[in-house]
């Protein structure tokens, strides 16, 4: 069978954010990347679907020319190519663009099964899986937590809220959103990364005329919704006045 | 004209209905608000609904609705939308919105902005405030190629006590016409995993572990420092993802909600999932290395630490008297 996992590069969860000169993006330069966490979930998925069902797994992903550091990095976990949709627009693009940009590159493909995070650690939207299922004409279903195959048939077990769950039943091909937390993620091996460097990554074009569905008007940190009372000093320091402010004032202990 | 899409199962209102009626009224400016509830028997939630401070409320019942599909979903909304045609469309960000929300925003080709937590402004040129880099950053957005544009408004963000009441709203059925060989998802009962062994519903203090302990080795340390709380022991889900801590002790979500009387957030850096879970909570604390995590935005008390000298600092204050 053959898989797609579609992977986003964002930020480190390490990153400080800095603003841009008009506060409505972020300072690029100042950005370490990294495979957006739901995303190398649901490779894993693909990668564990393609050894019980053998097949191969493309990797998908849209961006910059920086993308190809986790581009490279999916191959090197055991991908067996990608399509990667170049353009320096589409490190900020909103998710119907991305989605839109996603499909003209992976429509001829004929894909039986395409795997997405549920969402992205950075603009968060959880939207572009879904627009793109709509625009490849195939069902989805979202936030999924154990994928079963048997022939064209597929079983799914999403995520309710509160604990739980439901199994859906679906033909394919279709699109899936995973859930973070589905497997346990395996990392690149020596022999993987140097077998990456040979895989091919094919070079699609943006379409022109894609529509932004929003726009930023302006980004800021968070204000904070109630007082907090820091706590400074050393270990032993903060920890007494601490203990103090929860008996004394909170009353919590 | 507003229109919120309610959301109702097995014929019980999901009170985060009532927070996006809230923002609907603040975002209304004038016009007028229906809501629309989908399913098959929505009797009962209509009169609920029929209480508030809203022009009408829509009612469907089709088979089709029941249960739940994404496909039923979008095709039943999209045909609501275009005889309504109204300027916004507003659901709670739930995650059942977000399996078919971007469906029918992909179908009708008009804007969707999620998890908003803000409106500033009314009528037709509001903006939303949605956060951005898992709550690092706060985006003030506007939706481009609407109306109508859709809008969910995160679980908690909007006051559900604040949504007017008082109106005595028609409540006017709505035929539709689902076509069953288009709804391709065949949805099985909802279930529970586990029978849930610990209720931390019921705890007055809880200890909740994130990303920051490190390695599973160093549970133990969490543990220790509940003990000394006389707390309950619980978790963010990558801990929980990781098999570190069942899951049925995972806060946020897709785990349990808690309002306890102490909630000490350990290595927790607050991403919204988990932040739904726990900010009902008397007193907060956040011990974090991380002085910009979202966390201390929630917190009463903040720590910028190391929470391994931290948190052993705590055990030995509390074991003084």
């Amino acid at each position: 069978m053959k898989i797609a996992v579609c992977i986003k590069q964002v930020p480190t969860r390490e990153w400080q954010p800095r603003l841009n000169d008009s506060k409505t993006w972020i300072r690029e330069q100042d950005v370490s990347y990294e495979m957006n966490e739901p995303d190398a979930y649901a490779l894993e998925e693909a990668l564990r679907l393609r050894e019980k069902h053998s097949g191969e797994v493309v990797v998908c992903s849209a961006g910059p020319a920086r993308v190809q550091a986790v581009i490279r990095e999916a191959l090197a976990r055991g991908a067996d190519r990608a399509i990667h949709v170049e353009h320096d627009s589409l490190g900020a693009a909103d998710a119907f663009v991305v989605a839109e940009a996603l499909a003209a590159a992976m429509k001829d493909e004929k894909f039986d099964l395409v795997l997405t995070g549920l969402q992205s650690d950075d603009q968060g939207h959880g939207q572009t899986g879904v627009i793109l299922a709509e625009r490849l004409g195939i069902p989805s279903s979202t936030i999924i937590m154990d994928v079963q195959i048997e022939g064209s048939a597929l079983r799914v077990k999403r995520e309710l809220e509160g604990g739980w769950f439901q199994w859906i039943a679906m033909p394919l091909p279709a699109l899936l959103t995973i859930q973070s937390g589905i497997n346990q993620l395996r990392y690149a091996t020596l022999k993987g990364i140097m077998a990456a460097k040979k895989k091919e990554i094919r070079k699609a074009a943006l379409p022109d005329g894609l529509q932004a569905a929003q726009q930023i008007v302006g980004l800021a940190v968070p204000t904070r919704s109630k007082q907090t009372h820091m706590i400074d000093g050393s270990a032993a320091e903060a920890a007494k006045e601490l203990v103090r402010r929860l008996r004394e004032e909170a009353r919590a202990l | 004209m507003i229109l919120v899409i309610a959301e109702q199962r097995d014929g019980k209102l999901n009170r985060a209905t009532w927070e996006t009626i809230a923002a609907a009224q603040q975002l209304a400016g004038g016009m007028p608000i229906k809501v629309a509830v989908l399913g098959a028997s929505t009797a009962s939630v209509a009169q609920e609904i029929a209480s508030a401070a809203v022009a009408e409320v829509l009612v469907t019942d089709s088979a089709a609705l029941e249960p739940y599909t994404p496909d039923a979903y979008a095709s039943a909304s999209r045909s609501l939308i275009e005889s309504a045609s109204p300027t916004y469309v507003l659901l709670p960000h739930t995650y059942q919105t977000r399996d078919f929300a971007p469906l029918l925003a992909a179908r009708l080709r008009k804007p969707l902005v999620t998890d908003v937590t803000a409106i500033s402004g009314n009528g037709a040129d509001a903006a939303f405030v949605r956060p951005m880099f898992q709550g690092k950053l706060a985006a003030q957005v506007k939706p481009v190629g609407g109306p109508p544009a859709i809008v969910t408004t995160q679980i908690g963000a909007f006051r559900a006590d604040a949504a007017q009441k008082g109106g005595s709203a028609s409540v006017s059925k709505i035929d539709l016409t689902i076509d069953p060989a288009t709804v391709r998802q065949k949805p099985e009962a909802p279930f529970r995993e586990a029978k849930q062994a610990v209720d931390l519903g019921q705890a007055e203090r809880i200890v909740a572990v994130g990303r920051g302990i490190k390695s599973q080795e160093n549970i133990p340390l969490a543990e220790k420092l509940a003990k000394a709380m006389d707390a309950e022991v619980a978790a963010s889900r990558p801990i929980c993802d990781n098999g570190w801590l069942p899951m049925e002790r995972q806060i946020g979500s897709s785990g349990q909600t808690v309002a306890p009387k102490l909630y000490v957030a350990l290595g927790i850096s607050g991403a919204i999932q988990h932040l739904v879970g726990m900010k009902g909570s008397r007193t907060i604390v956040a011990i974090n290395k991380d002085a910009e995590a979202p966390i201390f935005e929630v917190a009463d008390y903040g720590i910028v630490g190391d929470l391994f000298e931290i948190a052993p600092a705590i055990i030995t204050e509390l074991e003084k008297s």
